[in-house]
């Protein structure tokens, strides 16, 4: 799906946990996430920290967005 | 070589394991003596040819979220045991569990030298990542096709395990894309004329050097500023209203679900779920957002962070799901964003 709607025109940030999957599968703009059950969560955290890391990771997603990129980047900071 | 018994280990996931399903993903890795699961029938079809002598045992997702510590364990585990051969699986078209089994593949082979034989979907993400270090039978998409996977996995192991020559055409496992030299009765150069004469008739020929197939998508350019763009959210984590309206399947999914989300601030669980079968949905069904972040999202529409974030979300079950049915969905519903004004999509997985 990623790759279809990047074909359509649309810059895509893919945020996963299982980065090497989304490499093979040709995502361009990747973001690595926390676990496969909870990609933008963690149920140890309270529920203000947990909201904090997924604006985090929601952030690094938009700032991924705003990024040219010549091929595929994995933006893990 | 021929006389000995051929010393295997067999690597199993946590649900082959008959440790549990997607609630025992997290299970570390673990060692048995012997057979465990499916092992009893590969080691009915070894018959006197071999042993399985231990059984590795790991979680599909510990091994996927923590790499580099479960392999260094799962090769310990399986070095210990000097085996001849490895078989993993077969994994048929799990995805984690398919990446896992080339994983082992890759490790074992490059830091042991020892031959590892497996089963898989051709779609498994696991084949194109690791064909080139795993001898991978062809399975079809489900584990109803263990019975014609075990006798087609063992012929490899008992070739390899007896040090005989192997070769995808004798011995049916996906090509490695290895190259190995050889005397060909005619020279190189009369073999192309003859293809080529051979194409100009418009006869069938068999190329020697077959090109590789990338599908590649360069980047599309980046949106100026995330605070003036209309942002859509797309998720192959199988976030539904609950109750599921549309019954997207759990697993193999024919069809993706698009869902108003206007005035939405937070997905609860009175109002959201997955209906993904493939990972253990217990965080998901607490707190939908954990897969897809609508309410960070929403607050940074309300701060301005983001122009705006785009009426309706697009979902799917990416459990094993074809990759022609994710193509199609796709096609389809990337064409709606562009007429609505989406300027870029952030996609969740799980």
């Amino acid at each position: 799906m990623v790759k279809e709607i990047e074909r359509a025109g649309l810059p895509v940030a893919h945020m996963c946990t299982v980065v090497p999957i989304s490499l093979t599968v040709g995502a361009n703009r990747i973001i690595p996430t926390v676990a496969i059950p909870y990609p933008l969560g963690n149920p140890l955290l309270t529920a203000g920290e947990e909201k904090e890391l997924r604006r985090k990771l929601v952030r690094r997603a938009l700032r991924a967005l705003e990024t040219e990129v010549h091929g595929q980047v994995v933006f893990d900071k | 070589m021929s006389n000995q018994k051929i010393r295997v280990v067999h690597y199993l996931n946590q649900f082959y394991g008959g440790i549990g399903g997607e609630d025992k993903a997290d299970y570390r890795p673990e060692e048995r003596a012997g057979v465990v699961g499916p092992g009893q029938a590969l080691q009915a079809a070894l018959g006197n040819a071999g042993e399985i002598v231990a059984t590795v045992i790991c979680g599909d997702s510990y091994f996927n979220e923590n790499l580099d510590e479960a392999l260094s364990t799962v090769i310990g585990m399986i070095k210990k045991h000097q085996p001849d051969v490895v078989i993993a699986g077969p994994a048929f078209n799990a995805g984690r569990y398919g990446v896992a089994c080339g994983a082992v593949a890759k490790a074992i082979t490059e830091e042991l030298a020892i031959p590892v034989v497996t089963g898989m979907y051709p779609e498994n993400p696991g084949v194109d990542m690791y064909r080139k270090f795993a001898y991978i039978v062809q399975t079809s998409n489900s584990a109803a096709d263990m019975r014609k996977a075990v006798p087609a996995i063992i012929k490899v192991v008992v070739a390899l395990g007896q040090g005989e020559e192997v070769s995808p055409e004798t011995h049916g496992y996906m090509a490695r894309g290895i190259r190995q030299n050889y005397f060909h009765t005619e020279r190189g150069s009369k073999r192309a004329v003859d293809m080529l004469i051979a194409k100009i008739n418009g006869q069938p020929f068999t190329t020697e050097y077959a090109m590789p197939h990338f599908d590649r998508v360069a980047p599309n350019q980046p949106i100026a500023c995330a605070a003036k763009a209309k942002i859509a959210l797309v998720t192959s984590g199988g976030i539904v209203p609950k109750g599921n309206p549309d019954h997207i399947e759990s697993s193999s999914a024919s069809k993706y679900g698009k869902y108003d989300i206007a005035g939405v601030t937070d997905l609860t669980s009175d109002t959201y779920a997955t209906a993904h079968g493939g990972y253990d949905p217990t965080y998901a069904n607490q707190d939908a957002d954990r897969v897809l972040p609508v309410d960070v999202l929403r607050e940074m529409e309300q701060a301005g962070e983001i122009g705006e974030l785009h009426r309706y979300f697009y979902t799917t079950v990416g459990n094993g799901t074809s990759v022609n049915n994710s193509v199609a969905f796709a096609k389809k519903f990337a064409q709606e964003l562009i007429n609505d004004g989406v300027q870029a999509v952030i996609l969740t997985s799980t």
